[in-house]
């Protein structure tokens, strides 16, 4: 169900801003208005979102089934889970004329690891799931808003367990992160534990300590003159000590539900032994519509005003004008697409540098490696060079070699010739001689 | 669904939601479109048994105007603890002159200004008050010709069908017999029909009494209706009428004319609907129409059909991750482009170097294949000098001992 929905009071003030008053000389018939937005909404169906926060063990599903008088799905759940999951279930019920789709989460493994610094996380994560999903839908360009499903969670209900001294430091941490984005309703759990004076101290030091860390909870609205009487009461019973019982005992003539013990039993809807009356009228008799109204106006607004000011969106330019819805989407646009090429032409530029730096390094290698074989070269003509010496040296050799040769030889042949010839001539006179 | 056993209570919240609503108090505007003389003023104060134009206030009929004009009164008016802000507004002017073309226009800009204030507060980061100025009924008044449709009426109801609900009614009723007025219903009806205009459309009950009451409203369309600000005694009561000499013709006699069917389906049970169809519809409309405008810029609609779902940031973070998903691609082959570039110009290299070395190689085997030449021919050159050598020498010694035995010889004398 959808309403344009602000404070009452601002605005008939700001309708009748400019709006003169004028006598009515009969009945005009406007005063089924009220009637007919009803009729629209019974037709339309209600829903209603609640969140159970609190460790395993504290009657969290017991509670639910004894609040709505019927028996939820689920197995109770052991104490191994790893981390803090949210399990949600939703249900359709209906009540004389009146439908109710009604979601339940339930936080498992709450409070059961060791270390519990981020278990407030997932929770705060699974809210802001559901917060994002409705602004998404706000925000298409097509879209269906009166027959959405509205899965935000419209009640947080807390449960602190029941030692009778104070809050654990992981209820106000958590309590610290969720009181901006949900309406929570601490409740004690199990509260038959306690006696009622010592009931009276917790409730007393729980609400101090709340105070004293600023936690926000939910207050039953006041200014309705219709229920600020009784809210206004019930804001002081807070937190409301609850105990739950799917279990029936009979009591005189009547089969009530209750807790069975050895020295006597716990009844639940009797005002005298435990808050559950108060939860169950606060909760869904009187304010359920504000409830699902102030998770509407105040948490979602929040939500939303955060993300978009995340996104860059502003009310007003520089000068203080306001913007029109075009102007800001084309805004957007414009820086994002500006931002897109700036990306684009970052990424080429870095290519460009790469590039360059490479073939700076192949120039680099390239002149190396003539480099190196000019040096070789050089060398290479050195070692010609003296080759080319060498063999000078030995051509002059064999050329001198040749010149000896050619002239021993000579010599030789005239020493032969002439050897030749004294020996003819010896021979010759031999001969001559001989004759004699 | 879950049966409960034993009360819970939810079945309260209706009465929490009618609590919060009559605190919240109702806001409405009614606009009137028709010819001037048409009854309109009188119509408004009939219906909300008001003079919400007086002597003071007085009604756009005694102003003489030569455009069309929109005019708004807003007046506050409580009844059972229910408080409504209701806003008139008028057209005068619309229809008067000679040249009626686009005497629509000045209305079609109203609402649409009436939208585009709801779409400028409903997107503002800071959202805090959000009256609903848009426009949630608009009465045309169709003069009592008894023949048909004329142009202008076609005219301006096919162009506003789509921004705002349209209830035709038969003005001045009172000039029409039963009969003529059945007739000129039926031909309305069906000119309606041919043209294919869009006039509000009663939401269907499961309620059958409902249904039936809505069946005979049905059948009533377009609504006869007087009006009057005169309250005149007829048989001891007091009606509000008109009197002629012939008889005095009662506005909330459902004999006389459709007034009182007019009155309860407005005010009493439809006024709600109203609402909500221009909010889930109209205002819808008008609204994904300027949002599609300004993500798409210009661009062919058919081709955008499919992101028409998405709000414009999401189109963005799309479109975002398009482009992201698109420079990974050009990064990728831009990388590819480069390696391989680079392994080309590292192959040259080394092709190069291959080459050089090569050559080099060649060079150092030529060298060395001279320099084994060069050793054996001076190896062989010293091989012969030696040899040489030790020929010289045998001669020599040869020659040395010759000379000796001759030196011998000589000595021993020439004796032969």
């Amino acid at each position: 169900m959808q309403e344009r929905t602000m404070a009452a009071t601002e605005i008939a003030r700001q309708a009748g801003e400019g709006a003169r008053g004028v006598p009515l000389s009969g009945h005009v018939g406007f005063d089924s208005m009220p009637d007919q937005l009803v009729n629209k909404s019974v037709n339309h169906g209600f829903c209603f979102n609640i969140l159970c926060v609190g460790e395993t063990g504290l009657g969290k599903s017991t509670l639910m089934d004894t609040l709505f008088n019927t028996k939820f799905e689920g197995e109770p759940t052991q104490h191994n889970q790893p981390g803090v999951q949210l399990k949600s279930n939703t249900y359709e019920l209906q009540e004389s004329n009146v439908r109710l789709k009604l979601t339940v989460v339930n936080t498992v493994g709450f409070g059961d690891q060791i270390n519990k610094e981020d278990s407030y996380k997932s929770i705060v994560e699974f809210i802001d799931t559901q917060f994002e999903a409705y602004l998404q839908e706000e925000l298409k360009i097509k879209r269906t808003l009166h027959s959405y499903h509205d899965t935000r969670i419209h009640a947080c209900l807390y449960f602190i367990a029941p030692t009778g001294h104070s809050l654990k430091s992981l209820d106000l941490v958590t309590m610290k992160k969720l009181d901006s984005k949900v309406n929570i309703i601490p409740i004690i759990a199990k509260s038959d534990a306690i006696s009622k004076s010592e009931l009276t101290k917790f409730k007393i030091k729980i609400t101090s300590e709340l105070v004293s860390n600023g936690v926000q909870i939910y207050q039953f609205p006041t200014d309705d003159e219709t229920v600020a009487e009784i809210n206004s009461t019930m804001n002081g019973h807070l937190p409301f000590a609850v105990v739950g019982s799917t279990e029936e005992v009979k009591i005189g003539n009547k089969m009530v539900r209750a807790r069975q013990y050895p020295w006597g039993t716990v009844q639940v809807e009797n005002e005298n032994h435990c808050d559950f009356v108060k939860l169950r009228e606060m909760l869904i008799r009187v304010n359920m519509e504000d409830l699902r109204e102030q998770t509407h106006t105040r948490h979602y607004e929040l939500y939303r005003r955060c993300k978009l000011e995340e996104m860059g969106f502003k009310d007003t330019d520089p000068d203080s004008k306001p913007f029109s819805l075009q102007e800001t989407y084309e805004a957007k646009r414009n820086e994002f697409m500006g931002e897109l090429q700036k990306k684009e032409e970052e990424m080429r530029q870095m290519f460009v540098q790469r590039v360059k730096e490479k073939e700076a390094e192949l120039k680099e290698a390239e002149k190396e490696l003539h480099e190196k074989f000019d040096r070789l070269k050089k060398l290479h003509q050195d070692e010609k060079k003296k080759l080319e010496d060498k063999k000078k040296s030995l051509d002059d050799e064999l050329n001198g070699f040749k010149q000896k040769k050619t002239a021993a030889e000579l010599l030789q042949a005239q020493t032969q010739q002439a050897g030749s010839s004294a020996t003819l001539k010896k021979d010759k006179e031999r001969k001559n001689s001989g004759f004699l | 669904m879950k049966n409960l056993e034993g009360y819970v209570g939810f079945a309260n919240l209706p009465n929490q939601v009618y609590r919060k609503s009559v605190k919240r108090g109702f806001e409405f505007t009614l606009m009137v479109v028709g010819e001037s003389g048409l009854g309109k003023s009188t119509l408004i104060n009939s219906l909300f048994l008001t003079d919400l134009y007086s002597k003071d206030y007085p009604g756009p009929s005694q102003r003489i105007k030569k455009t069309v004009q929109v005019e708004q009164s807003k007046v506050l008016i409580k009844e059972g603890g229910v408080q409504l802000t209701l806003t008139i507004v008028d057209t005068p002017g619309f229809g008067d002159a000679v040249d009626n073309s686009n005497c629509w226009q000045p209305v079609i800009n109203y609402i649409d200004s009436k939208f585009e204030d709801f779409l400028n507060a409903e997107s503002r980061v800071n959202r805090r008050q959000m009256p609903d100025n848009r426009v949630h009924c608009c009465l045309y008044f169709i003069a009592p010709s008894g023949h048909g449709l004329k142009p202008l009426d076609i005219e301006f109801m096919k162009r506003l069908h789509d921004k705002v609900n349209v209830i035709p009614l038969i003005a001045k009723a009172d000039t029409l017999t039963p009969e003529e007025c059945q007739l000129f219903k039926k031909q309305i009806m069906k000119e309606i029909q041919e043209h294919k205009i869009k006039i509000y459309e009663f939401p269907d009950t499961e309620d059958d009494e409902d249904s039936k009451l809505i069946r005979k409203i049905k059948e009533k369309m377009p609504l006869a209706v007087v009006g009057s600000n005169v309250v005149i005694e007829v048989n001891g009561r007091k009606v509000r009428g008109r009197q002629y000499p012939w008889g005095v013709a009662e506005v909330e006699n459902g004999e006389h004319c459709d007034f009182t069917v007019l009155r309860n389906m407005l005010i009493r049970t439809h006024m709600q609907d109203l609402k909500d169809v221009t909010n889930n519809v109209h205002y819808e409309n008008y609204r994904s129409k300027k949002l599609a405008a300004v993500t798409c810029n210009g661009v062919d609609a058919t081709k955008n059909k499919g992101q028409l779902t998405k709000s414009p940031l999401a189109q963005m973070e799309e479109e975002r991750r398009e482009h992201v998903m698109k420079m990974k691609k050009m990064e990728t082959e831009m990388e590819q482009v480069f390696e391989m570039k680079v392994k080309e110009k590292k192959q040259k290299l080394k092709d190069s170097e291959a080459e050089l070395e090569r050559r080099h190689e060649q060079m150092k085997k030529n060298l060395e294949a001279q320099y084994k030449e060069l050793e054996e021919k001076r190896h062989q050159f010293e091989e012969e000098k030696a040899n040489w050598e030790t020929q010289q020498r045998i001669l020599e010694q040869q020659k040395l001992d010759a000379s000796k035995t001759m030196e011998k010889n000589k000595k021993k004398g020439k004796i032969f």
